[in-house]
């Protein structure tokens, strides 16, 4: 299936769960926020949360920042 | 200075320093750990931003921020909606779990100046979602009453532009918001280019003053985080100590009895 991830296509195997997501992309899950189509996924969720087929993921994490 | 007597509160919390530091634009993450020690802050703000996954070498800032020593201030930077800047505030709380934003709504690229109706918006709909909603505004009296009737937990006025450096643009503005604000701390936000500006703001009688560019863009970060924390609380005690009316002439300081003749 694709999968749009911070707006890059991707591909990826069926149904896999975000949880398994994170840790193939090598990310420390204590720092990020996921979105699923515009919706939070908590963490607690993400192992019982599975992607779709043209699902627009979102990863985010903190950068230094001030005002814009 | 007694922190006890003297501290700034907003929403019930307590900080020792009334500066506020962002962490964007510094060199190295060393440089800015630096700089947020010397200025004595306990209070910084954090942008939510994409992780890059292409270069996942890059360490996390959250890896060189204590969140015990510091405040961490998620913000809403670069959201020109209200709507995005809501869903980049869930996005805070959800990797920090902190109800804490400092709310940017922008209007316009040129100036980074803010969106008033977005502003308003996004702020009764952080506070309906049980933020503690900081937002950043024109030096604007009335915007800043309607945005604490909607439940803002402190209004934080521009001095000038983002990272303009211009320091404090119309005082007069300032001084009618100091008189006439008092619900929730008033913090100066943006346009701090140099120790004296954010002096000359304390001593008006504002209770913060946060600033990002002045500090991490000076050629030495770190003395000019040392010399804002000495600005900030050189003119909040001289706004306590209460300053001298001006005159126009001279007053002599010593007596006028006892000289030779």
């Amino acid at each position: 299936m694709i999968v749009v991830i911070n707006g890059e296509e991707t591909e990826l195997a069926d149904g896999l769960f975000i949880k398994e997501l994170v840790e193939k992309l090598g990310l420390t899950p204590a720092r990020l926020a996921v979105e699923v189509n515009r919706k939070i996924i908590r963490k607690a969720e993400w192992d019982s949360t599975s992607l779709s087929d043209g699902d627009k993921v979102e990863i985010v994490h903190f950068v230094g920042g001030g005002l814009i | 200075m007694k922190k006890e007597t003297d501290s700034l509160v907003i929403a019930g919390r307590t900080f020792g320093s009334r500066l506020i530091l962002g962490t964007g634009k510094y060199e190295t993450f060393e440089l800015m750990k630096q700089a947020l020690e010397a200025s004595g802050t306990d209070m910084v703000t954090v942008a939510v931003r994409r992780v890059n996954l292409n270069d996942r070498s890059k360490e996390s800032l959250l890896d060189h921020i204590d969140p015990k020593k510091y405040q961490l201030l998620p913000n809403t930077a670069g959201c020109y909606s209200a709507e995005e800047a809501v869903r980049t505030a869930m996005l805070a709380r959800e990797v920090l779990d902190t109800p804490w934003v400092k709310l940017e709504v922008i209007g316009d690229e040129r100036t980074l100046f803010p969106d008033n109706e977005g502003l308003l918006a996004a702020t009764r709909e952080l506070v309906r979602e049980g933020f503690i909603v900081l937002p950043y505004l024109n030096d604007d009296l009335i915007v800043a009453r309607r945005l604490i009737d909607a439940g803002a937990s402190a209004v934080m006025p521009l001095a000038a532009p983002i990272g303009s450096g211009l320091g404090i643009q119309n005082f007069t503005n300032l001084q009618i918001m100091r008189e006439l604000i008092s619900e929730v701390p008033l913090i100066v936000d943006a346009g701090v280019g140099t120790a004296s500006d954010a002096t000359l703001a304390m001593e008006l009688g504002v209770d913060g003053i946060l600033m990002n560019t002045g500090v991490a863009g000076a050629r030495d970060p770190v003395a000019m985080a040392e010399a804002m924390n000495f600005a900030v609380r050189a003119g909040r005690l001289a706004f306590l100590a209460g300053r001298i009316p001006k005159k126009l002439y001279a007053t002599a300081s010593s007596p006028d009895l006892g000289l030779i003749e």
